[in-house]
């Protein structure tokens, strides 16, 4: 008896799973009215560093070229240039010296354009620390993220005389900036389009009103000198033998530079595009994001996308000759073969320029976004 | 009567707990306690530490502005997360109650599966994940193409299949010797005996091994969800809110108190289950 009553116990709970496992299932996403199926693996959640993506995809720039475009969101252990090369996506975005340290153990990526010019990497400390250099770190607690996220860091704390392992402190940092707002760290790493925002928006218990930047000294790796390329366009290798993934490069590159010429343009229409994709950052503090992720990608005098050859051999050799606090290089010889292409890009551009987009945003002035408490 | 003195304890518990954390944060250091560099006590401060009103408060407020009030999202996203933890559950329960059986039938089976049914649960779930979020996109279900919360789901059911196999395994070779050679004397086969003997006599060993799997498959799915980024479940909520510490501190703690609802919830339900069915064996026994 009390077992049967247990079976059927079991058996009602496993009905009822089944049925919420299958009930709001949707059919995946396929090639719809002719529409080439392309699927993009990002680096982290929806957000405005994403957001030219988001917006070809809601502007219909994609569809234009032919495209179906899935966006995969990542999450703190999805390696974009991993899935990249598994096959499970069809392009991925992902920071040149990381993606090239995973070509080297043998993913088979190309790197087929490079989304932002610039380094968005800050070394942020309190004004009153008065780290004002590289060479102010010394003797202090510095933080960073590690994992690959450091090097520009410590290219610079090397480039000034110092060794990174002896003569300051390093912490492993958090995701938030509290380390820092607390005095556990005397300078924390943050991305100017992100981490850096938080601070602002962070009421100053002294003053009762939000951080100032004038509160803060900012070591920006774009003028010391040791910045390294960021996010960018890597696509399989194998497959660009193909002549159609070849083709669909094109198209998806071509809808991607529009996506991120729109944003530029309507920053703000962008932002809402974000925003309404899910992510749980504030409109405030999207707006931010879009606007700094806009200043690191325009003007762009070469036009956006080209892979800069002086920048990225700059990448690479700090990236084979910048020791971490474990003596390591991200890269420990050249990279072999055809690392990046700009054979895709320039043709995306061409047919850009054609359509009379402007890919080089020489009249691009930055907005003022002011940030409010907690980023609302 | 037991049910109000259960209730009366809980509220204690509860209780005694804010009244610590307000303590604490009336007492200690705002920097914390440090003795020779090594902290010892942390932080009290608001930044650190919230008050318990205001996490309260910040439940009724809106996410976003203009946003849903903050608890409709924390509950929707523990619901997401409670699907993935119960199909990893029954998944992980189902497993692990076959390979008790298996290893029980057959001595080669527990001596050549136990060692790597342990050995299993000290892969870091780390190393695993990504590997189990690398089906997306490869595996198929019959018509339906494997879905990121499935992976969740496996990563649940990886952490509560073991409780419940070393669990039941004890359980089933719990009955005394002379119970087994009465069920032989009756001529009843090896089946018969696991059903009518083996079985009934595991539910002591079961029910607490399945307590255990309850809460290693919450913990499996919010590590899953953070690790993946799945979308929708209450580890991305941790992992999103988490971020605004900085400027929002009492935000992240209204993700951490749904995922610890969510845990009690699960185990409730085992024990609500456990409740029925033993009460029932008291009855026709």
């Amino acid at each position: 008896m009390r077992l049967r009553s247990m079976m059927a116990v079991l058996l009602a709970a496993g009905v009822a799973l089944t049925g919420c496992g299958t009930a709001d299932q949707a059919a995946a996403p396929t090639a719809s009215g002719g529409l080439t199926p392309v699927k993009l693996q990002l680096q982290w959640f929806v957000q405005a560093q994403f957001g030219g993506f988001l917006a070809a995809v809601d502007q219909g720039f994609y569809r234009e070229q032919g495209l179906d475009v899935t966006i995969l969101e990542g999450g703190v252990d999805i390696v974009p240039q991993t899935v990249l090369a598994q096959g499970q996506a069809d392009y991925a975005v992902a920071w040149v010296p990381k993606a090239l340290a995973s070509r080297e153990q043998g993913a088979g990526i190309t790197q087929v354009a490079q989304v932002f010019q610039k380094s968005g990497t800050y070394q942020v400390s309190f004004a009153s620390s008065g780290i004002a250099s590289p060479a102010d770190l010394r003797g202090k607690k510095v933080g960073n993220w590690g994992f690959g996220n450091e090097f520009e860091l410590f290219a610079a704390m090397t480039k000034a005389g110092l060794d990174p392992g002896r003569d300051v402190t390093l912490v492993q940092q958090q995701f938030d900036m509290q380390a820092l707002l607390s005095g556990d760290i005397d300078a924390a790493q943050a991305m100017s389009y992100n981490e850096y925002a938080q601070l602002l928006e962070a009421v100053n218990p002294a003053t009762g009103k939000l951080y100032q930047p004038s509160d803060f000294t900012v070591l920006d790796w774009n003028t010391v000198g040791t910045a390294m390329l960021q996010d960018a366009i890597w696509a399989n290798s194998d497959k660009l033998a193909d002549p159609t993934y070849q083709d669909t490069t094109v198209k998806f590159l071509a809808g991607t530079l529009k996506g991120w010429a729109f944003c530029r343009d309507n920053a703000s229409t962008c932002r809402d595009i974000v925003v309404a994709k899910g992510s749980k950052l504030g409109a405030g503090h999207q707006l931010w994001q879009m606007n700094e992720v806009n200043k690191l990608i325009w003007p762009s005098a070469s036009s956006a996308g080209l892979i800069d050859e002086a920048a990225w051999k700059a990448t690479v050799d700090l990236a084979r000759t910048t020791k971490n606090q474990d003596g390591q290089t991200v890269l420990t010889k050249q990279p072999e073969g055809e690392a990046f292409t700009n054979d895709f890009v320039r043709k995306a551009l061409d047919s850009l320029t054609a359509a009379g987009t402007d890919v080089k945003g020489a009249g691009f002035a930055p907005a003022t976004v002011t940030l409010s408490e907690g980023g609302a | 009567m037991r049910m109000i003195r259960t209730t009366l304890a809980a509220g204690l518990g509860l209780v005694a707990g804010v009244a610590l954390w307000e303590g604490y944060k009336a007492v200690g250091d705002p920097q914390g306690t440090e003795i020779l560099g090594v902290r010892l006590l942390p932080r009290a401060s608001d930044a650190a530490m919230p008050h318990v009103l205001d996490i309260l408060e910040r439940f009724g407020r809106a996410e976003l502005t203009g946003g849903d009030p903050i608890w409709t999202v924390v509950l929707a996203a523990c619901l997401f997360t409670l699907r993935n933890v119960a199909v990893g559950f029954a998944a992980g329960g189902l497993v692990g109650l076959l390979l008790a059986v298996l290893m029980q039938r057959f001595r080669l089976a527990e001596r050549g599966l136990l060692p790597y049914v342990i050995l299993s649960q000290t892969v870091p779930l780390i190393a695993l994940a990504p590997v189990i979020a690398g089906w997306g996109g490869r595996l198929q279900l019959g018509a339906y193409p494997w879905q990121p919360w499935m992976s969740v789901s496996v990563i649940a059911a990886y952490l509560a299949f073991f409780p419940v196999a070393v669990g039941a395994l004890r359980g089933l070779q719990s009955p005394a010797p002379i119970a087994e050679e009465l069920m032989r004397s009756y001529a009843a086969g090896w089946w018969r005996t696991l059903w009518k003997l083996r079985l009934p006599a595991s539910t002591p060993y079961l029910f607490p091994a399945l307590r255990l799997a309850g809460a290693s498959a919450v913990v499996g799915a919010v590590v899953g969800e953070i690790s993946t980024g799945t979308r929708g479940g209450i580890g991305r909520l941790i992992i999103e809110y988490s971020r605004e510490a900085t400027s929002d501190p009492a935000k992240v703690y209204t993700a951490m108190i749904g995922a610890a609802l969510l845990g009690l919830a699960v185990a409730g339900v085992v024990a609500l289950a456990e409740l029925l069915l033993t009460r029932r064996t008291v009855v026709t026994s």
